[in-house]
């Protein structure tokens, strides 16, 4: 086992090259793995994009398609909940201008919506993942304030909602609902899930 | 003592080869996953034809879509009759269980793995060997499967098949091969006596799309395994030299 | 700090490590001063890769679970689910299928190199004894396995082989279904082999493995030759013909990886299936108790002692058939575990025995193999004779050796090991 006649630098070149292989192959062999944790083909079928018929939704009324396992809220706001939400204090909101990436770059404007009258939410308070309940109507009872917009209040820790999901001050939640994405197939069939470039 | 190894190991080659034959069956075919067309026009066949009976109850209508190169609204509006299913479903049948069971007796199986069961050469042999049985409950019977419930889907395509006494090229069971024409004297030679929408050959043709679509349907990693298959060993195979090279460096030190 | 006695490295954080847990000296003595025989063999490569496929089988195995539904309703289903569904799940599974057979290869392999060179000799019986137990449990292991995907011939092999305990003179029937823990096999024992396949016997099989190597480590490795390298020291106490472990065993067992991956990856993307042998045509169907497949073979790897069963067709001494084909098929296994106590000759390996030693293994690979392939095929009279001639070979290679080993005349053994 004498030194003498190793060519320490072959050695080292042959011992570095190996490495390297034995590194990549491990890597490679780790990518099955890795990715075999991502949404399996049955959980992305149940997270499909989901329809929702509007036509049949009255102004100032709510329904909830489930989407992703989550309530999403479609609401039909009348011509007065509009002026009354864009018209609202903005100093009472956290968020007033959607500051925060609570929802796709495609919704604008106070509202939040791609139309004016169809407001699309996660119906998830961002607090602890309450649903909060929908009282739309101004001055509405056990909201815990006097003065009351109409919107979202959640029962679980008292957060409060306008008609657009933005959060008020002083609540627990710290951030506005989420919108999910969402574009609209007809003009009366909104497709939850897809965003409006994918269409 | 490599010798023996050797040995060892090739006694047991003979054996694979024959667990894979199984029953021998009159016809044979050999898939090809990368045929997209055969494999398009396949998938179409089964929903047309075997899908009221038969479900694929593990293979997802967005899967084929994705490896055969169907586009989703071509699946959408052709493919997908049933109007409790949609694209990302698996592909069931419409038929309930109970339904099935008193039409045929049996529940029509499942047929998402049927080609890993049976093989594709049973599959093919059995689609083309239907034949009018008068004594049979729905009129046919089959050369590989005898006593068949299931009714010959295919005869608008096929035509009446029957068996008569015939000459033909194909060996017959129980038939002598006359030495002077080449041919085999039978009166069970299965013959299309009236025609059906297709010619024998189409038909052939049709039934081989069919297979193939089950054969992919059976195992649709077998089209990843393929492409992963080779740069895997090629990796694996430069890794092995540099190891080589490696030990033989290192073992320079022995003497 | 510490043990005084241990080697330790001089400063820095190894050295912190050393006075709390002795890294070093494990290093020194699994590896680079574990002094191996120079002159392994291609023989020597199946210890490692064993070890190589065990890994393998463990994390394909925890991820596997990830996805797999162990009841009767779901079983099935989700195994296709993990071949279709789970991105990247096919593989996975096939590693762990191909895996299953691979072991074997290796494990069967690994044994017979032992048998050819006397292995299992003083002072290396417990090495052997605790590689039998490991042999045992995987056994155990892929039967408990091949339960889970719950197909026909899970089902149906489950059935035959827990039907093996029925046999058993009195309380055979009540332990069959103690086993079982319902009438029939149902969702119940495939819920509690599923426990034991991923829990206890992996257990059990991963402090076997830790107990074989410490072993072979405390009396070192036997060698092609079967002489004993530390007989021969050179001046600083190393023995001459002792090569550290590492690095050079290291980077040859790498090589053998490399050739070894090469084939098992072949079969991984070509051959799954491995001809109907690694997963079974009827398989592919799901359990069905009211239905038996035509014909019901076990894995391959079973296949040898499954012949020995189906070979015993008489009785004896008022004993039934059925009791003894199972007393002869766990005696054929049991009788491994005897072997360092049967084996009387002088010499370790089969190159310094006499030409009956060798005749005698050579005979009994071939009717190991004879026996493997009957296993696999429908009985038949004549197969039947040529299992029963098989066994009586593979048991009178065991019985018989305390005599051949005697009294056959051996070849001198050499001082030091040759190429």
């Amino acid at each position: 086992m004498a030194d003498n006649g190793v060519n320490k630098g072959r050695r080292r070149l042959l011992l570095g090259a190996t490495t390297v292989m034995g590194a990549v192959g491990a890597v490679g062999v780790a990518v099955p793995f890795v990715s075999s944790w991502q949404p399996s083909a049955k959980a992305r079928a149940a997270g499909a994009p989901v329809q929702a018929d509007v036509s049949k939704l009255e102004p100032g009324q709510r329904m909830t398609v489930e989407w992703r396992g989550r309530p999403v809220w479609i609401i039909n706001r009348t011509p007065e909940m509009i002026e009354r939400t864009e018209g609202f204090d903005p100093s009472r909101l956290a968020d007033p201008n959607s500051e925060e990436p609570q929802q796709p770059n495609y919704v604008e404007g106070p509202l939040r919506s791609i139309r004016p009258e169809i407001g699309v939410l996660i119906g998830i308070c961002t607090h602890l993942g309450c649903s909060p309940l929908f009282r739309p109507e101004p001055n509405a009872e056990g909201v815990g304030t006097d003065d009351w917009p109409g919107g979202f209040f959640c029962p679980c820790h008292g957060s409060r909602f306008d008609l657009a999901g933005r959060v008020f001050r002083n609540v627990p939640a710290p951030t506005n609902l989420e919108v999910p994405p969402y574009r609209f197939e007809s003009d009366s069939v909104i497709v939850v899930g897809e965003d409006e470039e994918a269409a | 003592m490599k010798k023996q190894l050797f040995a060892l190991l090739f006694a047991l080659v003979p054996f694979t080869a024959m667990a894979a034959g199984g029953e021998s069956v009159p016809y044979s075919m050999t898939p090809d996953l990368h045929d997209k067309a055969s494999l398009q026009r396949g998938m179409q066949l089964f929903v047309n034809y075997c899908m009221g009976c038969h479900s694929l109850e593990h293979q997802r209508f967005a899967r084929a879509a994705e490896d055969l190169d169907i586009p989703q609204d071509l699946i959408e509006e052709n493919l997908i009759f049933s109007s409790g299913l949609a694209y990302n479903d698996q592909m069931h049948n419409a038929m309930s269980t109970d339904d099935a069971e008193s039409w045929f007796g049996a529940p029509p199986p499942d047929l998402t793995l049927e080609a890993r069961l049976r093989g594709t050469d049973w599959i093919y042999s059995y689609l083309l060997t239907f034949y009018r049985d008068p004594e049979r409950p729905n009129g046919v019977n089959n050369e590989v499967f005898d006593l068949v419930a299931m009714p010959n889907v295919l005869e608008p395509l096929q035509g009446v098949q029957e068996k008569v006494c015939a000459e033909t090229d194909r060996p017959v069971h129980g038939a002598e091969l006359d030495p002077l024409t080449g041919k085999y004297q039978s009166c069970e030679v299965l013959q299309v006596t009236q025609p059906g929408s297709m010619e024998p050959d189409e038909f052939e043709e049709a039934v081989y799309d069919l297979t193939n679509f089950l054969a992919y349907v059976g195992e649709p990693s077998k089209l990843h395994a393929q492409v992963l298959g080779p740069k895997v060993l090629i990796f694996i195979f430069i890794f092995g030299v540099l190891a080589y090279l490696l030990k033989r460096e290192y073992w320079r030190d022995i003497h | 700090m510490g043990n005084p006695n241990r080697v330790k490295a001089e400063s820095g954080f190894m050295r912190w490590v050393d006075d709390r847990f002795p890294a070093t000296q494990m290093w020194h003595e699994h590896l680079s001063k574990y002094y191996a025989p120079k002159n392994f063999n291609v023989w020597y490569f199946f210890g490692s890769l064993a070890l190589l496929v065990l890994v393998n089988q463990i994390l394909t195995g925890v991820w596997l679970t990830m996805s797999y539904n162990p009841s009767a309703e779901g079983a099935f289903a989700s195994v296709e689910y993990i071949m279709r569904d789970v991105e990247w799940g096919w593989l996975i599974r096939y590693m762990h299928s191909t895996g299953a057979s691979a072991f074997f290869v290796v494990v069967y392999l690994h044994m017979f190199r032992a048998m050819l060179y006397g292995s299992y000799k003083a002072p290396r019986e417990l090495v052997w004894i605790f590689g039998m137990a490991i042999y045992l449990a995987l056994m155990a292991e892929a039967f408990m396995g091949y339960l889970l995907p719950w197909g026909q011939m899970s089902y149906w092999g489950a059935q035959v082989i827990i039907s093996l305990f029925s046999a058993i003179p009195g309380i055979g029937p009540d332990l069959a279904q103690w086993v079982r823990g319902d009438y029939l096999i149902s969702g119940i024992t495939l819920n509690r082999f599923f426990a034991l396949h991923v829990v206890a016997l992996p257990i059990v099989i991963l402090a076997l493995v830790v107990l074989h190597i410490i072993a072979l480590h405390e009396v070192g490795s036997n060698n092609p030759d079967g002489i004993d390298i530390k007989a021969k020291k050179d001046e600083t106490g190393k023995p001459v013909d002792g090569i550290p472990f590492h690095p050079y065993y290291t980077v040859k067992d790498i090589f053998g990886v490399a050739v070894f991956l090469f084939v098992f990856c072949a079969v991984l993307f070509y051959f799954p299936e491995g001809g109907g042998y690694f997963l079974e045509k009827p398989n592919f169907e799901p359990a069905n108790p009211l239905k038996t497949p035509d014909h019901i073979a076990p894995v391959w790897y079973f296949t040898p002692f499954y012949a020995i069963l189906r070979a015993i067709t008489f009785s004896i001494f008022g004993l039934d058939a059925k009791f003894l084909g199972v007393v002869f098929m766990g005696a054929a296994i049991a009788v491994l575990f005897v072997l360092p106590w049967l084996d009387r000759s002088p010499v370790n390996s089969m190159r310094y025995k006499g030409w009956i030693s060798k005749v005698m293994l050579l005979l009994f690979a071939i009717s190991f193999v004879i026996l493997g392939v009957l296993g696999v095929l429908p009985a038949t009279d004549g197969r039947t004779v040529l299992a029963q001639v098989c066994t009586a070979i593979y048991f009178a290679f065991f019985l018989l050796m305390p005599f051949y080993t005697r009294m056959e005349k051996t070849k001198p053994v050499p001082e030091r090991v040759t190429g």
